[in-house]
């Protein structure tokens, strides 16, 4: 028995590096993403007796004077800043104006230890608005952030609405991505597959060259190619300042915060990863295929539609699906070259991240935009399938 | 079981090291022209003063990461600047640490909205019109003019994010600069903006670093643009183009530098902030950027050649106004929310 185990325990030793580095890098950052979208403990937590009673409050006025007293007793409690600082962060973000009413509200509870009468301290305590937002955020779990991410809220009676078309844009903004991505992924195939079988049929330096000419941008750095871009497609910049010297056009085309320039732009960038899969699978045809069909009298668009196109689909497959997963999270590109109606799904996901430090939103646009992706990919996987299937 | 051996020494040997190389104090700032200046008259002569190496990054800002280094832990950043906004929202949360007002030479050595518990005010800097003299003989002259494409053709170059911009279409729309805050704490004042940027939207351009506007503006790209005054004085300076600051209804700001909660080098950040904050080192700023600064006895150090350029020149904050911050840090998520929204459609 240990004979047979051995050779097994030593396979599975030699992966276990991956395994590891895939559940470190890969699996718990995406657990870690769910739970951030939906868990939304700090409330609950601080502010544990003013969470405790608000669960059991009807929301009808006047505020209970429980629960004011349970909000002062827990602010008084708590003595770690960076916490308050969360329940603060998390409040505001609900409703604007939370956090200068929590600073007035905890300055005036620092100065004494006696009874508070909130609504002395701010008459903003008197609405009943502000105290349903905390009822509204004590409860550990969340569906706000998800809901938020796909331009829903709950309203006043917990009931689930759209929310203002000017307000939240995520739905529009998320189908842009996709149309982005599918142009970039045709553009890239309409150059991508051609210059692939040019490679294909040439040898020696040429051969060289031409790989060249696809690995080299592939070597630069993403920022320094769309810079390179920005300058070339601006105004007066190289394409612009060729079309009007040979009077092809009067006034400049816009081509710099324009779609046309983005997809230019992230074309050119994800290019190798279109030719070099298609290139690798063609490599492994036999270079007489061609001429053994037009031997046998067909027309070369019939030999490269019936003989080139099937044999070289996994190729093409696999490099659009490259492209197509690549381009979905781009970034800079579309920041820097693209207009304001250019901008992709993870321009937002930056801004709950780094700007507005909300983790919760930030986690909940990934998951949507994971969940798309993966029911795609579901997709391709089912017709791809199909397609060998009746090969 | 040598090979385990090897391994586990190996492993060993660089935890040790690791642990025992501390990390150089670290300064973050704002790139540029600016940081470039603050590395000749801050970051090497302190390095120099206290014989230890000083490294430097730069940042676009960003609340979010300074709260999550900060939240990780161990934050790799000591001194960073920051804006009024973060500022105020870091110091709520307790993601700075205290200053040492002793240190620095007192708080009454200071213009009062340099002071706060977390941070020393280092500069004054402002948003303003920008174009280009040389294209542009007869200028624009307000917001209003800003929003005038038929007299001022070409695009607009404005900062992205909803501070400043929703203040900018407010004014260009006439409300007067002491009602501005009024008007815009209402719904119908933010409507009111929104509806003014409707009328500029095809024309606009947003930017995101401070390098941005001046580029825009040189190729010819952007007819005007909001920009940070200092970086337009340097351009004239280094490379003799003819930009022109327009100072009314420009919106000024103090920046501040903080320290990172539980930085590694927080004590030795509180002396290179003292050091930063010192009257004659502070003086030497405007000869480089013409930024104002805090530190009262440094502005009257000043060479007058510079006054013209420095947002705290009497002239120049005539028709000035002040960010608002408590504005900001109570709306700032919500409205950026809404412009992006804005943004997208």
């Amino acid at each position: 028995m240990t004979a047979r185990l051995g050779p097994h325990l030593k396979a599975s030793a030699l992966v276990l590096p991956l395994v590891l580095f895939l559940a470190l890098f890969f699996v718990w950052p995406i657990i870690a993403m769910l739970k951030q979208s939906v868990s939304d403990p700090v409330v609950h937590n601080t502010l544990s007796q003013t969470s405790a009673i608000a669960a059991q409050w009807n929301g009808k006025a006047p505020v209970p004077a429980a629960l004011q007293d349970a909000l002062v007793a827990d602010i008084r409690a708590t003595t770690d800043r960076q916490e308050m600082g969360a329940v603060v962060r998390r409040l505001n973000s609900a409703k604007s104006g939370f956090r200068t009413l929590m600073r007035k509200t905890r300055r005036a509870i620092r100065k004494t230890d006696g009874p508070i009468n909130l609504g002395e301290v701010d008459k903003r305590w008197n609405e009943v608005a502000w105290w349903h937002t905390i009822a509204q955020a004590s409860s550990p779990y969340t569906d706000r952030y998800l809901l938020a991410a796909l331009d829903y809220g709950r309203d006043k009676h917990n009931q689930i609405v759209a929310l203002p078309e000017d307000a939240s844009a995520n739905r529009t903004i998320l189908a842009r991505t996709f149309v982005i991505s599918l142009s970039v992924m045709l553009s890239c195939l309409a150059i991508g597959l051609p210059f692939a079988m040019v490679i294909a049929s040439t040898s020696g330096w040429l051969r060289n060259v031409l790989l060249a000419a696809v690995l080299l941008p592939l070597w630069t750095s993403l920022l320094v190619r769309t810079t390179a871009w920005f300058i070339i497609l601006q105004n007066n910049g190289l394409i612009n300042s060729a079309l009007q010297a040979l009077g092809i056009t009067d006034q400049p085309i816009p081509l710099i915060f324009e779609r046309t320039g983005v997809i230019i732009a992230m074309t050119h960038v994800l290019l190798p990863f279109m030719v070099l899969p298609i290139y690798s699978v063609l490599l492994s045809m036999p270079g007489n295929l061609m001429q053994a069909a037009s031997s046998l009298g067909a027309h070369p668009i019939v030999a490269f539609l019936k003989v080139m196109l099937p044999l070289s689909a996994r190729g093409i497959a696999s490099g659009s699906l490259l492209v197509f997963m690549s381009s979905i999270g781009y970034y800079i590109t579309p920041a820097l070259i693209g207009g304001p109606s250019d901008q992709m799904i993870s321009s937002v996901i930056a801004f709950y991240a780094t700007e507005s430090a909300n983790w919760g939103m930030a986690g909940a646009l990934g998951l949507v935009l994971l969940s798309i992706t993966l029911l795609l990919y579901v997709v391709y996987g089912r017709l791809s399938a199909e397609k060998k299937g009746v090969a | 079981m040598k090979k385990w051996a090897l391994l586990a020494s190996v492993l060993a040997l660089g935890a040790m090291s690791s642990a025992s190389q501390a990390r150089d104090l670290t300064i973050t700032s704002w790139g540029g022209s600016y940081q470039t200046a603050q590395q000749d008259i801050y970051f090497k002569p302190f390095s120099e003063k206290v014989g230890k190496p000083v490294l430097d990054e730069s940042w676009d800002g960003g609340y979010g990461v300074l709260q999550a280094k900060v939240k990780a832990g161990a934050p790799n950043w000591d001194a960073v600047q920051v804006e009024a906004e973060e500022l105020a929202l870091g110091c709520d949360d307790g993601i700075f640490e205290m200053i040492d007002w002793d240190k620095m030479g007192g708080e009454d050595a200071f213009m009062p909205a340099a002071v706060s518990d977390c941070g020393v005010g280092t500069i004054v800097w402002s948003l303003a019109l920008a174009y280009d003299g040389s294209k542009l003989s007869d200028g624009p002259k307000n917001w209003a003019d800003f929003w005038d494409v038929k007299k001022f053709p070409g695009k607009r170059a404005l900062r992205k994010g909803a501070k400043y911009t929703l203040e900018f279409a407010l004014l260009a729309d006439g409300v007067p600069a002491d009602e501005l805050y009024d008007v815009l704490s209402t719904p119908e004042g933010i409507d009111r903006a929104f509806a003014k940027l409707d009328e500029l939207k095809p024309d606009l351009v947003w930017w995101e670093s401070g390098a941005q506007p001046l580029q825009f503006l040189a190729s010819g790209e952007v007819a005007m643009a909001a920009s940070y005054n200092g970086r337009i004085t340097s351009i004239n300076k280094t490379e003799g183009k003819n930009f022109k600051i327009v100072w009314p209804g420009s919106i000024y700001a103090v920046d501040s530098w903080v320290i990172l909660k539980d930085a590694e080098n927080k004590e030795l950040a509180q002396d290179f902030i003292a050091f930063a904050s010192q009257p004659e080192n502070m003086a030497k700023l405007p000869e480089y950027i013409a930024y104002g600064l805090t530190n009262k006895e440094a502005s009257s150090m000043v060479p007058d050649e510079y006054k013209a350029d420095v947002p705290t020149t009497p002239e120049n904050l005539e028709e000035a106004l002040s960010l608002n911050i408590d504005f900001w840090i109570d709306n700032s998520e919500a409205l950026n929310q809404r412009f992006n929204a804005w943004l997208a459609q």
